[in-house]
């Protein structure tokens, strides 16, 4: 019985992972069409800017929540700015630019950082299920993951800002007939989008430490993700993350870790065949 | 009576909720030519996706010489001899014109035939002095036109034009419809237009559409007299 | 053929001569080692430019056949002995599973952006699954997998069915060129053929191939699998030229360096991405060997690959989005044919 509860939280944390890292790229692909393969080194960037913030004396949950999202945005808008915005329609173009972006920020930081893995210490201390002992930081993660995926889909169907972005997203040329600049609705949306995966980033770190080229490990998971949820935002990310990490944990705790990798990138694989438009073109169709 | 080339029989096309086309049995024989018109959304392009196999009908079939090719897959439909210009041209932008032209022909001949078809398809639609040029370069007249040449290449027994003439000037419209009239004197075609004075000078029956399902079928000069085809066009008529 | 193409062939050929009898005469056996190794990631470029330049088909994961194949050449020759099988087999292995994993996506109608992510995701796996073979428990036949450590000390090629005669250094750089000239030549005479002709024509409106009657699923397929068989190939080559390989062959950083030399190169070309590659390699390792150690500054900027490699890429999409050849062909007036 403990077992089960202790297997139902790993899966909820698998979950909530996957979707924390998802939801920022889903965002950028779902409302912008534009993949940005540097999505990794911006959850990798979201981890050092937590890690270092911290090491400056801030506190470690404002340098979580706080300035490991506001960083990233930032540095998500100086791109989008710099560098997306010469290249919308041109899907291709865009991989390739920011699997670019990628590799730069990669040898950046290893040139700012070295290439040693730092370590953030989130103390939250312990919890019990039966006879387990589980780190409560995992529900700190379930619960950020949550509020998360909440936030973003109250800020698109009930604010203004939200319309606003949903609109341009459909249809650009009208919403500036409107009056709305398509080109700052572009930089904040792609912001946003970082800022969320900044804040993944940051929320891991205390996991997993953080090294420059930890965000090829994230990359691949997250677009996974993504493509396998469809369209929609939120339920898209949502559904995926359910399916995909309840399979990567149960096939973990059944074989190997490396199984568990293998299994969710086999099941992904499989998604795409069955549902080509990802689970939100079938399913929940008109959903945010 | 010539030979039934196409028949559809109670064909249909649910899109989720909507019924874009309906219950449509339709007839073509050999070497027919027939105008279908109706106001935009009747349900024409989606018929002719249907024929063509881009998409699959959720009800009724499509026989070509009696034979059910509801089922088959586009390039097949397209061996078995029906060719079709598409509303917004589909042909190999990148490539030249005569490029185009090859490729069609290369399906059905080879070598030294295939580029005897080529030279043959240049001179009939008349793109000749620019065969040598990129097609996403030319002027939209000329674009139809190569697509006219590209589906003629292989020489198909019916052909399906979506608006031909659409774009063109009077001079270009013209010069099409003498096109049409020769095309028609070995091969079956069915032409969707809007243009009436185009129609008028290809003659031949026309099937008017509306929402989806045929409304009346005659020939050009009952159907332009036709106070119901009027109205669904101005839009008075609901449902027939 | 004009006269045009005809000259470009000759030259070709000719520089393709030049290098290949006058590089050990006159380079340090060190330099044509080098050498051997561009030669063989040029012909990996190719098997790219072929499926993607050429095709239209954005595979993110050619890595995973190029590492097939050398995994597989490891594998057989540790097992046979003898080098006539592995090498077929090497060329084999990669092209079925291309054949199985082409199958599962151009006949499940998947498009361009998710055939991307399919492939980087079937090679992840071959470097997850690979990656984590490292006890002894894991082996096919005589030969270790070796999970991260790799499989060291690959036995050479032999010549064909002489167990006794292996292939020496020199011969490796022989080999290695001539199968770049021989793989180039071939590639423009499949490109020059009716196939060659009908994909180009399946990348530029597969629709339109496909309302003329042409089955778009069966020609990409074929394209991906030729591809995938000289991706192989070259992985053999690769497993030769250090006698060793490992599961990074799979990874991410491998894929990105293939597609980005077809960038550099320009799509649609053969020649540019072969100099692109060369180019690319040259400069990564200048690169690297010039930067001391504990350097900063510059220099460290300087030798830090992934950062340059990464400015490369983005400064190209922006600023010569088609690529070097078809830029130079546009600025020359030329029309850019497959050269």
């Amino acid at each position: 019985m403990d077992l089960a509860a202790l297997l139902g939280v790993q899966v909820l944390y698998a979950i909530a992972s996957l979707a924390l890292i998802s939801l920022g790229l889903a965002i950028i692909f779902g409302m912008m069409k534009v993949i940005n393969l540097a999505h990794g080194e911006f959850l990798m960037l979201g981890g050092y800017a937590a890690i270092e913030a911290n090491r400056f004396g801030l506190n470690i949950w404002i340098a979580i929540l706080v300035v490991a999202p506001i960083v990233v945005g930032a540095i998500g808008v100086v791109v989008e700015r710099t560098i997306i915005r010469w290249l919308y329609g041109r899907i291709i173009d865009t991989m390739l630019a920011t699997w670019g972006l990628s590799l730069f920020l990669v040898g950046l930081t290893t040139a700012i950082f070295g290439n040693t893995t730092v370590g953030l210490s989130a103390p939250l201390g312990s919890f019990e299920i039966g006879r387990y002992r589980m780190s409560a930081y995992t529900l700190f993660v379930i619960a950020v993951a949550v509020a998360a995926l909440a936030g973003v889909l109250a800020a698109l169907r009930y604010t203004r800002a939200g319309l606003i972005a949903r609109g341009t997203m459909q249809n650009g040329a009208m919403a500036a007939a409107l009056g709305v600049n398509p080109g700052r609705v572009y930089a904040v949306t792609f912001g946003v989008g970082a800022a969320i995966t900044g804040l993944a980033g940051a929320v891991l770190a205390p996991v997993s430490g953080v090294f420059p080229s930890i965000g090829g490990a994230y990359v691949a998971k997250s677009f996974i993700t993504v493509i396998g949820g469809g369209a929609a935002i939120v339920t898209g990310t949502t559904s995926a993350s359910i399916l995909f990490g309840a399979i990567n944990q149960l096939a973990t705790y059944a074989t190997t870790p490396v199984f568990g990798e293998v299994a969710l990138l086999g099941a992904a694989v499989v998604l795409i065949r069955v549902l080509p438009q990802g689970i939100t073109g079938r399913f929940f169709r008109r959903s945010l | 009576m010539t030979a039934l080339l196409l028949e559809t029989r109670g064909l249909g096309m649910r899109f989720g909720g909507v019924q874009a086309v309906r219950d449509v049995d339709f007839r073509l024989a050999e070497r027919e030519l027939r105008c279908l018109i109706g106001p935009n959304g009747a349900g024409k392009s989606t018929f002719f996706k249907l024929l063509t196999g881009q998409l699959q009908p959720t009800s009724g079939e499509v026989l070509l010489r009696g034979e059910n090719i509801s089922r088959q897959p586009p390039h097949q439909i397209a061996r078995r001899g029906i060719g079709i210009k598409t509303q917004a041209p589909t042909v190999f932008e990148g490539l030249s014109v005569r490029e185009n032209l090859w490729l069609s022909a290369a399906r059905v001949a080879r070598g030294r035939q295939a580029g005897a078809i080529v030279e043959d398809m240049l001179e009939r639609v008349g793109v000749g002095e620019v065969a040598g040029r990129i097609v996403g370069e030319l002027a939209h007249g000329q674009r139809q036109w190569v697509e006219l040449g590209v589906v003629l290449a292989t020489d198909p027994d019916l052909v399906l034009l979506d608006e031909p003439a659409a774009g063109m000037t009077d001079k270009e419209v013209l010069r099409t419809a003498d096109l049409v009239r020769e095309i028609n004197k070995t091969k079956a075609l069915i032409v969707v237009e809007h243009d009436m004075q185009f129609i008028r000078m290809i003659a031949g029956k026309v099937t008017v559409f509306n929402q989806g399902a045929v409304l009346v079928e005659d020939n050009v000069e009952a159907i332009l007299n036709n106070p119901t085809v009027r109205d669904v066009y101005l839009g008075k008529q609901a449902a027939a | 053929m004009s006269g045009r193409d005809l000259l470009g062939l000759v030259v070709a050929g000719a520089a393709g001569l030049a290098v290949l009898i006058l590089t050990p005469i006159y380079f340090e056996l060190d330099t044509v080692l080098n050498l051997t190794v561009y030669m063989i990631m040029a012909v990996l470029a190719l098997s790219l430019a072929l499926v993607w330049g050429f095709g239209g088909i954005l595979c993110f994961g050619q890595s995973a056949f190029f590492g097939l194949g050398a995994y597989t050449y490891a594998i057989a020759i540790i097992n046979m002995g003898e080098s006539t099988a592995p090498l077929l087999l090497s060329i084999l292995v990669p092209a079925l599973f291309a054949a199985a994993l082409g199958y599962f996506i151009f006949y499940g109608r998947i498009s361009d952006v998710y055939l991307g992510v399919i492939t980087l995701t079937v090679t992840l796996i071959l470097f997850n699954s690979i990656n984590s073979t490292a006890g002894p428990e894991f082996h096919i036949g005589a030969a270790r997998l070796g999970g991260f450590n790799g499989i060291p000390g690959i036995p050479p090629l032999n010549w064909p069915l002489q167990k006794d005669k292996p292939v020496d250094l020199q011969g490796m750089f022989y080999l290695s060129t001539a199968s770049l000239i021989v793989v180039y030549f071939g590639l423009r005479a499949l490109l020059a053929s009716r196939f060659g002709h009908i994909i180009v024509g399946i990348r530029e409106n597969e629709r339109r191939a496909e309302l003329l009657g042409y089955d778009p699923r069966a020609y990409k397929l074929a394209t991906f699998v030729i591809g995938a068989a000289l991706a192989g190939y070259a992985g053999c080559l690769f497993a030769n030229w250090g006698a060793f390989v490992s599961p990074t062959i799979f990874g991410l950083a491998q894929s990105a360096q293939i597609i980005i030399w077809v960038i550099v190169g320009g799509r649609g070309a053969l020649i540019g991405p072969i100099l692109g590659c060369i180019g690319i390699q040259w400069l990564t390792a200048a690169l690297g060997a010039n930067a001391p150690t504990g350097a900063g500054g510059f220099a460290a900027v300087l030798g830090n690959a992934p950062l340059v490699l990464g400015a490369i890429l983005i400064a190209f999409v922006l600023l010569v989005p088609k690529g070097l050849a078809p830029t130079l062909a546009d600025l020359t007036g030329q029309r850019m044919r497959a050269r």
